[in-house]
């Protein structure tokens, strides 16, 4: 089972809640993928710093685990200030740390990352960070705090799938216990499949089953995948060989050429 | 028939008429306040763009809007229809967009130029949905009002609890102002845009994987530029980084916009069910006629219309 801050989690992803067709859309979505944790922006959808929105209460009502995140926050300071708000608003201390450094790729800062996880940790928060695929920054991210990693696959909402397998698959060997969950960049079912056979613990996926045709679908789609990569990797995988191995033994058969 | 009618947004003006139309003696209440929805509106019929993201009902219930809107104010409807555009590197969201949508032609740079001069060398490729069309939200308001008083319907801006009882149907389409707890405001800020330099005959939308932004030509050498969709019922004035974007947007559509002057700003709360779908419902003393969303002037004949229908071909009425 997936453990996150100490909390038993049966299923393997996590969706993010924005640029659905409609309420009524996303909560089909979240049905069919069976997720536990939903994430909401808060610095998005909340002009003015009001709470109490309608979009809030059928949120709640939902009866899944809420991780607010930061997105749209270019500093530490806003990060902190948008965290803080968060968990008053929805009664958590889990909190996604976005800490945006270029505004047209959505790349992460990840020094003020590290500095606002820093922040937080010492202030009780539980961070989910939102980070690169690199090692340092992983590293740095352990040391400020915290105990869940969410490295990127591909820029948010590219669809582009993994790009850089080599430093996804040295992440997970480099951390074999810690939990990491990759965010961002999947595109399709597949994506999410070859991510959980390198060993990563969980997928968040948002704009992959928002913007598709049928998001209920594939929200149900993207379930079955990231079941079957995470059953894949633990049931110990073939790896390719260069000459063709036969499965059934030909010695003893009349003819073989 | 004595027919009372809240609100004078698009909604309430439509329904109105649709009950003058029929015979009915109507009166609308509304203490005037510039906070409708409707008055910040693009103003586009454009049904099969909205299917984007839209439901397919809204092309149903949709599609004879601008019949509705040209027969009920003669000359108000331009139907030029509307021009989808993409900057270079999201080209390919609009293969995303035609992908979820019809009835249009696809362009290349000459095609684009005839239709649209000033987009001259700027786009190599966009969607031209033909049979869509537009109108300007304000001044139909206040045509279809203005109508609406010659052909002896009373518009009062305060109305006594006694009074309330003379008369024999109440419909509700008082948008968000409603009570109805079943909906949810969704935020939508807008620009208007004045400058010379450019010219547009048609609502023109600019595809951005993260924000899609419309521009519609208005009188007098102004640009509506809209709108934001953000899940609150805040009204506050529009924020920098809404500004920031809707700015951007138009000025990758022509630079020229950048020296235009920034005549107004806007926020409207558009009322909204979780379907993102209007509904006619009866209830008890009123028949609610709510949740046009950001389809005020697409959808309000058609929920107008049965409305009216409820009303003359009996409801039962029910606690």
């Amino acid at each position: 089972m997936l453990q996150l801050y100490g909390k038993q989690i049966t299923s393997r992803l996590l969706l993010g809640t924005a640029q659905y067709p409609s309420p009524a859309v996303l909560k089909e979505a979240i049905a069919t993928s069976g997720t536990e944790i939903i994430t909401v922006s808060l610095r998005r959808e909340m002009t003015g710093g009001r709470t109490g929105d309608k979009f809030w209460s059928m949120i709640q009502s939902l009866s899944r685990h809420v991780l607010p995140n930061t997105a749209g926050c270019h500093t530490v300071k806003e990060a902190v200030l948008t965290a803080q708000m968060a968990r008053d608003v929805f009664a958590t201390d889990w909190i996604k740390l976005e800490v945006i450094g270029n505004h047209d790729t959505l790349q992460p800062d990840v020094f003020a990352l590290v500095e606002a996880a820093r922040i937080l940790t010492a202030d009780g928060f539980k961070v989910f960070p939102y980070m690169t695929d690199d090692l340092t920054v992983a590293d740095r991210l352990l040391g400020a705090g915290c105990e869940v990693l969410m490295p990127w696959c591909a820029p948010i909402g590219s669809a582009m799938g993994p790009l850089n397998i080599h430093a996804l698959r040295s992440l997970r060997g480099h951390f074999p216990d810690v939990t990491m969950i990759v965010d961002a960049g999947l595109g399709r079912p597949s994506h999410a499949a070859a991510v959980m056979e390198l060993g990563f613990d969980a997928i968040l996926l948002n704009t992959a089953v928002a913007k598709a045709r049928d998001p209920a679908a594939m929200a149900g789609a993207f379930a079955k995948a990231t079941e079957a990569g995470y059953a894949a990797y633990h049931a110990g995988m073939l790896e390719p060989r260069d000459v063709a191995v036969p499965s059934t033994p030909v010695i003893g058969k009349a003819v073989f050429t | 028939m004595d027919v009372l009618v809240r609100g004078s947004g698009v909604a309430g003006l439509s329904v109105a008429h649709e009950l003058r139309l029929r015979g009915a003696r109507v009166t609308v209440f509304d203490p005037w306040s510039d906070k409708r929805a409707s008055w910040y509106a693009g103003g586009m019929l454009a049904p099969y763009c909205e299917r984007e993201s839209a439901d397919q009902r809204v092309i149903d219930l949709g599609l004879r809007a601008a019949d509705w809107w040209e027969t009920t104010l003669p000359c108000s409807v331009l139907r030029n229809g509307t021009l989808v555009l993409a900057a270079t590197r999201d080209i390919k969201e609009l293969g995303r967009f035609g992908a979820r949508t019809s009835h249009f032609d696809v362009l290349d740079e000459p095609a684009i130029a005839a239709l649209e001069p000033d987009l001259a060398g700027r786009f190599g490729k966009g969607l031209y949905f033909r049979d869509e069309a537009h109108l300007d939200p304000r001044r139909v308001l206040i045509d279809l009002a203005t109508k609406l008083a010659g052909d002896g319907v009373t518009f009062v801006m305060d109305l006594p609890q006694e009074a309330i009882g003379g008369f024999d149907e109440i419909i509700d389409c008082t948008g968000y102002s409603s009570a109805d707890g079943l909906l949810r405001g969704v935020r939508g800020e807008m620009l208007v845009l004045r400058t010379a330099d450019v010219s547009l005959s048609r609502p023109v939308r600019l595809i951005h994987p993260r924000f899609p932004v419309y521009v519609v030509p208005r009188q007098d050498h102004t640009f509506m530029v809209g709108a934001t969709m953000i899940e609150s019922d805040a009204t506050g004035p529009i924020t920098a980084r809404s500004m920031m974007e809707l700015l951007n947007t138009v000025y990758t559509l022509h630079p020229a916009f950048g020296e235009a002057e920034i005549v107004e700003t806007g926020v409207g709360i558009r009322p909204a069910y979780a379907d993102n779908l209007p509904r006619v419902t009866s209830r008890g003393d009123a028949i609610m006629v709510n949740g046009l969303y950001r389809h005020g002037f697409l959808l309000a004949p058609a929920m107008a219309v049965q409305a009216a229908k409820l009303v003359f071909e009996g409801r039962n009425k029910t606690p």
